[in-house]
């Protein structure tokens, strides 16, 4: 089973499995240099670049001599500036109300590709360790996402950069102000012909107001956009469908038919949340009376959306457009498209589709990817039209983004100046174009030509490595500015602690091209709303917005807008340019190429994350690696194959087929990965890896599929070359094996059968009955905790995954780790696949810690490290643990992890602050698992008990709970027959895991009801 | 004693040859410890146990300063190599006092020449067995709660788990061998006392037999000692590997949740004590030419007694199988398709080759005789009983009752090093008995001799 072929195909890949294996234990070697570092930097900023040059014997003692003179002094100095006299204003209690131990929640809003989401985040004495989603909040409504909630770990890590950096010398902000006040002098001159902005996509006000001024200033000057995963189509659609960009938004909770054209709105929108939370409203049967929704999908990658589809057509990308002029056309939009030529079976699918949306005007929506061209987005306006949805399921509103552009053609025009010499003076704020961008118009190449270029960033990157500045940005969680939400709610962002690095954030760098540097950004932010604001007491409205966590009545209002006639589209439509792209090698097979952000890293933004890193992806379940991904049947064709690894195996290490692409005469190497349900012909591959400089966790994973794209083809390519190069890659997939092996785990049956017969899934199933025993059931008085999952709610997002990591200290094993089957995630979302390979049914099932009444794993423990408490938790004793293993070998749903290694970092002095303080950080050879958040079911005890009260229903919400966006998770005390998780298990769908071994789980699931199309059912 | 000891094969090999001598016979087992020259292969063979033992020592540092993720064990698969070999080493450790313990007591006295290196055999797998719980541990520094001490903290053992009564049973057991061992080279170690020549050993052995004088007194007390000591041991044989089949029987895992593990577990540890005992035997016969003593029929009869076990081996096999089947528990056929077909179905097949198929050989009584025929076999078997504890153990687990949770275990280098470490142990231990003990009992040799003669008058 060994793997030599590995490392001698992929040296840059094996590297990678290096760089993740070492992140938590090589701390120590590392810690040395960045002390000295650090020491430089603060104390001898100008000496610093001395040690990176060459220098004679005189200068290195003078150098010597100083050094070890202030090495004392180090101590006494603080490294961070002094904290700004800044008024923040917590969420529930006053700051003098400060208890140690207490937490207290301030809310701000998270920019998720520039778009905000409301949050709240836990404070403990001053350090952010949690986010929790807000739940006034349009956008979260209480959940949150799993980038949102691994965020509070890139506030802390250890990688971002530090310093000011000029040419990869440590420098000053004085320093980069008089230098870039040299630069704009000149510029004024040509009215800052050659100043260049670029951003990524920008919703805040201020930042807006700010760009706005600088254009006044420098008439010349010009602002482009380029996002990793932003793609802009949305507003071109909207501007070729209206005539002006505008932002759609839907309300899913009307609708009854739902057509996703690629549009993967359960996980990749800004109101991803939203929409997922609407979505599976309608479809929690008991207890609502109107109809379940229906979703039909068309999609060519498998999407978390389309997975949770009832209905999904799986195409190339080529043909989605096709499809939607067919569909447009049956709709009754009138478009002067020919006809192509549909296959019988997509013919009928189609049919039922129209017919079904036609039975349901008014109460339906089609919704466009954020990926697919201008013109599907145009024609689903069109067809929403037709059907009567706008003002109804669809609305319009004017752009979020500002001055809402296609990023690919700023960046192009951008690299257009660039090479032209035309832009002198370029500010990057933000973004990491040098890696993101396409590798045809080689960004990086004109970067290190222009004159003058500054790189504001979290990370020294691979666009900071090419700029004559780097500036260290400021984290979200230690910003003032201001944000907006997908509709347009303004959010003001407070920070929750000085930044921890002197970062700087995009207002006082945009100050000081405008000639402000001594502005702070809480100055900039506050005087832009003090400007905007009609209040009387603007304090007031002020300290009301903080704490609210959104400030009142700024969504905007939808707009009555009407398509124009879609015989209008196509003339505007530009082709695809992807017949440029023809390969020279015509005897390979050539397929279609999608490219996608990475369901956690995105673009290769949160590289460094390795919460994210390690977390599963939802369909692929891989970590710490991109792939490429394709159906069945096209692996089939190339020849490719799966080795399940001797090692960890089908819980670890899977051996993929290396292939290599080549699109362009471009080529790279990445390992071939089968996904059911994905289009035939055609791969999809995610962006973010192969990162050369993310940090140490980030750098060099998977492959850099940039290198493949185009500016024309950035999201789909035709024509690319695909071969199998017999070398063969370790890939770490936590759950390879999709088959239930016909036991009983998830239970799914439709919505017609549960309207038959409720208890149908019951019956189905053979329900044993408790085995008889001897002895009376242990009486539990007082409180029983409980929770019920519903696995019809659950849309498989990871959410809960990251949510329970953040809470529980978690630690990340690196991707050698999850290789052998260790990761320690304590809640895992369990994913199967029904029915035929290329198209077939996908179940979540999110299992954590049973916490069964009859526990295994307690009876076996032989030192009584894991009891039971009064309340019925499944308890660890993590300091009684020896380590023998034994209950994770007799715990039937595998939920135990254990900690074959130091995982825990105790060393990185960063990491310190981000532990949750009630929370034990477990050493080495010792068992863990989900514990229901006892530390919060504990603060509510007591909580209650001073009050002389019980808990009160949904006063505790578990971590997994709190951040799920459809609401699967409920938890409370069984023993209170009137408490939710009472009521939902008392429903007929409810039932237990594994129930007949007697093991009495607390946990228990509702079951999976879809909600078919007969006609496409029964077909 | 004048009476012909039963014939349980009805064969008439002798369990001593004929024409030896008290003296003859003291001679030749006590000058392999005080006079002989140390052969050659002695140097050899121990020189490579000690290295093993190196080796050993260096895992164990390595897996104690750095963790136990260096084995390979992971989520399924909690258990790996190390409970795999505990149990392997506690079976081996099984044949020694069942061949003391139950043979004394049913009379069976072709046992005498064979029971002094079967019980150092047996402590020696006890303690190589015993390792492996140890460093299996996360945090093997605090192995000690497994036992019933008055810790000030209050806590107690849960005596729920298996694994203390592991505890129990393993270090009774090693306890009870230990004296029965000792005691029973008493009369020996005075015996090597008076013929020593140099001070030293005649001191050392001397403290030893525990001023052996040899009266009538001294054999009365000692013959009752040993027959309390045999009637002691005799439990625990049979009540050892039960409880380590209930580690296995207890848990509800598809392939351990079974009630034929304590006799099958039993009859196995049986079995591969056995071979393990003719592995070392034949060898040694030959090495130090005491094809005299140790006969043709010890041989033989070993072999019928692995026969026999291996019988029970293979009911439990079957009886697995038919269960699994029968009981229509889709955990439990597909635990057994998985077992058969599987990944690993490659080392059922070969166990069943191994434990069931080769030593049906051993039907043929001409083979019964034949040495080298004999070692093939009992090599066979041992490994075979490794791969089934392997199949047990690993396979079981690999595949439980949640798909998703379903994953592929194999040993890694410190898991190999550690079991290559402790059959070094093992044999430098043994080579180290063999050295510096009488490695057949002196005096239960001239019972047989004296017996002989009488016969003969």
């Amino acid at each position: 089973m060994s793997n030599g072929t590995e490392s001698a195909s992929l040296p840059e890949a094996a590297q990678s499995t290096a760089g993740g294996r070492e992140y938590w234990r090589s701390l120590e070697e590392f810690a040395g240099t960045e002390t000295f570092k650090e020491l430089m930097d603060n104390h001898l900023p100008r000496h610093a670049a001395a040690w990176t040059s060459a220098m004679d014997r005189r200068d290195f003692l003078k150098l010597m001599g100083a050094s070890l003179a202030l090495a004392g002094v180090s101590g006494c100095l603080s490294p961070a500036p002094a904290p700004p006299d800044e008024k923040i204003v917590p969420y529930v209690n006053q700051p003098e109300e400060i208890v140690p131990g207490k937490p207290l929640y301030f809310a701000t809003a998270i920019p998720s590709e520039g778009y905000g989401r409301g949050v709240l985040v836990e404070s403990h004495m001053g350090r952010p360790t949690k986010v929790e989603g807000n739940p006034q909040h349009p956008a979260s409504l209480g959940a949150t996402d799993a980038i949102t909630q691994a965020s509070v770990l890139g506030l802390y890590d250890p990688d971002r950069s530090r310093v000011i950096s000029n040419a990869g010398r440590v420098a000053t902000w004085d320093a980069f102000f008089s230098a870039l006040n040299a630069e704009l002098e000149s510029q004024r001159v040509s009215q800052g012909a050659g100043l260049r902005i670029l951003t990524e996509t920008v919703t805040s006000p201020t930042l807006a107001a700010q760009l706005q001024e600088i254009l006044r200033i420098f008439p010349k000057a010009k602002w482009h956009q380029f996002d990793g995963v932003g793609g802009d189509y949305v507003h071109q659609g909207a501007r070729m469908a209206f005539g002006q960009p505008l932002e759609t938004v839907y309300r899913l909770e009307e609708a009854d038919v739902i057509i996703s054209l690629d549009a993967d709105f359960l996980l990749r929108s800004p109101a991803s949340l939203r929409y997922a939370r609407e979505f599976i409203n309608r479809r929690r049967v008991p207890g609502t009376s109107s109809e379940a929704n229906r979703l039909y999908m068309i999609e060519s990658t498998f999407s978390l959306t389309g997975s949770n589809a009832d209905h999904r057509l799986a195409v190339s990308p080529s043909a989605i457009p096709q499809l939607a002029k067919t569909l447009a056309a049956r709709l009754g939009v009138p478009i002067s498209a020919e006809q192509p030529t549909i296959s019988p079976a997509n013919e009928k699918w189609l049919g039922a589709l129209v017919k079904d949306l036609q039975a349901h005007r008014g109460r339906s929506a089609i919704i466009p990817g954020e990926y697919q061209p201008a013109i599907v987005h145009a024609l689903a306006h069109a067809m929403n039209d037709a059907l009567g949805n706008i003002g109804k399921t669809v609305f319009y509103t004017d752009p979020v983004a500002v001055n809402a552009t296609n990023h690919a053609e700023s960046l192009r025009e951008l690299v257009r100046d660039l090479e032209e010499n035309a832009a002198q003076v370029l500010i990057m704020l933000g973004g990491n174009p040098a890696y993101t961008a396409p590798a045809d118009i080689d960004f990086a190449g004109h970067l290190v030509t222009s004159n003058f270029n500054v790189h504001l960033s979290l990370y020294e990157d691979e666009t900071s490595a090419l700029c004559h500045w780097h500036i260290p940005q400021a984290h979200y969680l230690e910003s003032w500015s201001d944000v907006r939400a997908y509709d347009g709610t303004v959010t003001i962002m407070q920070p929750l602690i000085a930044p921890l690095y002197g970062g700087r954030t995009a207002h006082e760098i945009l100050a000081a091209v405008a000639g402000q540097a001594e502005r702070s950004s809480y100055e900039i932010v506050r005087n832009y709303w003090r400007g905007q604001s009609q209040a009387k007491n603007f304090d007031a409205a002020w300290r009301t917005a903080l704490h609210d966590g959104f400030i009142a009545g700024t969504a905007f209002s939808s707009r009555n807008v009407k398509p124009k006639p879609a015989s209008g589209f196509d003339a505007s439509e530009p082709e695809r340019a992807n017949s440029a792209a023809a390969v020279k090698a015509q005897n390979q097979p050539l397929l279609e190429v999608i490219y996608r952000p990475d369901p956690a890293i995105l673009d290769g933004r949160f590289a460094n994350n390795g919460w994210l890193q390690e977390l599963p992806k939802p369909l692929t379940k891989l970590t710490w690696d991109n792939a490429v991904l394709m159906s069945p049947a096209t692996a089939a064709k190339l020849g490719l194959t799966y080795q399940v690894g001797g090692t960890g195996g089908e819980h670890g290490t899977i051996y993929a087929d290396v292939v290599e692409l080549e699109y362009d005469g471009r080529r790279t190497r990445g390992p071939g990965w089968i996904v059911p349900g994905h289009a035939d012909d055609c791969v999809t591959i995610h962006l973010g890896y192969g990162r050369r400089r993310a940090g140490r966790v980030g750098t060099n994973l998977g492959f850099n599929a940039n290198a493949l794209r185009t500016l024309d083809t950035l999201w789909h390519g035709t024509a690319i070359a695909i071969r199998k190069t017999g070398a063969q890659y370790a890939l770490a997939c936590t759950q390879f094996h999709h088959l239930m092996e016909g036991r009983d785990l998830v239970r799914a049956g439709t919505i017609d059968e549960y309207h038959k017969n409720p208890k149908f899934l019951m019956e189905r199933k053979s329900e044993k009955e408790a085995p008889a025993t001897l002895y009376p059931g242990y009486k539990y008085d007082g409180y029983a905790w409980g929770m019920s999952i519903d696995v019809n709610a659950c849309i498989g997002c990871n959410a809960c995954v990251a949510a329970c990591h953040a809470e529980n200290n978690g630690p990340v094993v690196g991707k050698k780790e999850v290789l052998r089957g260790r990761e320690m995630h304590w809640i895992r979302v369990d994913r199967y696949h029904r029915g035929e390979p290329s198209n077939p049914e996908t179940y979540y099932q999110p299992v954590p810690c049973m916490q069964c009444e009859n526990a295994p794993c307690e009876l076996v423990c032989p030192v009584g490290a894991t009891t039971h408490s009064q309340d019925g938790l499944n308890d660890m004793v993590y300091n009684r643990c020896v380590g023998t293993r034994y209950c994770s070998n007799n715990c039937p749903y595998k939920v135990r992890r254990f900690n074959f290694f130091l995982y825990s970092d105790f060393k990185t002095e960063s990491l310190k602050p981000l532990r949750n303080p009630d929370v034990t950080v477990r050493s080495r050879g010792v068992m863990e698992k989900c514990t229901y958040c006892v530390q919060r079911i504990n603060q509510a005890k007591i909580a209650a008990e001073k009050d002389d009260r019980a808990v009160h229903d949904g006063e505790i919400e578990t971590a997994c709970q709190q951040a799920c966006p459809t609401r699967a998770i409920i938890f409370g005390d069984i023993n209170d027959p009137q408490s939710r998780v009472s009521q939902v298990k008392a429903q007929p769908l409810s039932y237990g895991l594994l129930t007949e071994l007697n093991t009495r789980p607390r946990t228990t699931y509702q079951a999976k009801l879809r909600n078919p199309n007969p006609e496409i059912e029964n077909g | 004693m004048a009476s012909k000891p039963p014939d349980i094969s009805g064969d008439t090999l002798p369990v001593i040859e004929p024409g030896h001598t008290f003296a003859s016979l003291t001679d030749k087992i006590s000058s392999i410890v005080l006079t002989g020259r140390t052969p050659l292969f002695w140097y050899i063979t121990f020189g490579v146990g000690f290295i093993l033992v190196l080796v050993l020592l260096f895992c164990i540092t390595a897996v104690v300063a750095v963790g136990v993720g260096l084995f390979g064990v992971m989520i399924p698969v909690a258990w790996g190599f190390a409970i795999v070999n505990f149990v392997w080493w506690i079976g081996i450790g099984h044949a020694g006092t069942l061949i003391s313990a139950i043979l004394l007591l049913l009379r069976q006295k072709w046992r005498q020449s064979i029971n002094r290196f079967a019980e150092a055999m047996t402590l020696f797998a006890v303690a190589c067995a015993g390792i492996f719980p140890l460093i299996h541990l996360g945090r093997p520094w605090f192995f000690y709660w497994l036992f019933p001490y008055p810790s000030t903290m209050g806590v107690q053992p849960q005596f729920r788990s298996p694994l203390v009564w592991d505890v129990f049973a393993v270090s009774t057991y090693f306890t009870v061998s230990l004296l029965f061992w000792f005691l029973g080279l008493i009369p020996d170690l005075a015996t090597l006392r008076d013929r020593a020549t140099r001070r030293m050993p005649r001191f050392i052995y001397g403290m030893l037999a525990m001023g052996w004088r040899g009266s009538a007194i001294h054999w009365h007390r000692y013959e009752m000692a040993y027959l309390l000591l045999a009637g002691l041991a005799t439990p625990l044989v049979v009540s050892v590997h039960t409880v380590v089949s209930f580690d296995f029987a207890v848990a509800l895992v598809p392939g351990w949740h079974s009630t034929i593990f304590p006799p099958y577990f039993v009859a196995g540890a049986i079995y591969s004590g056995f071979a393990m005992v003719l592995t070392i035997a034949i060898p040694l016969r030959r090495l130090y030419g005491l094809e005299d003593f140790i006969t043709l029929r010890h041989l033989k009869n070993m072999a019928i007694v692995m026969l026999a076990t291996g019988m029970i081996v293979a009911y439990g096999y079957l009886m697995e199988t038919f269960m699994a089947w029968y009981s229509g528990d889709i955990f439990e056929k597909y635990m057994m398709m998985n077992r058969m077909f599987g990944p690993y179905g490659w080392m059922y097949w070969i166990l069943i080759l191994f434990n069931i198929l080769i030593p049906q050989a051993l039907w043929i009584r001409r083979l019964q005789t034949k040495p080298w025929v004999l070692f093939l076999i009992a090599i066979a078997v041992n490994i075979g009983m490794w791969l089934e504890r392997y199949v047990i153990v690993v396979v079981s687990l690999h595949r439980d009752f949640m798909p998703s949770a379903w994953g592929m275990y194999s040993g890694t280098v410190f898991d190999y090093g550690v079991f290559v470490g402790t059959i070094g142990l093992f044999v430098a231990l043994l080579f180290l008995f063999i050295r510096l003990l009488p490695m057949i009992s002196i005096f239960e040799m001239r019972e047989l001799v004296h017996e002989e003669e009488a016969r003969g008058e």
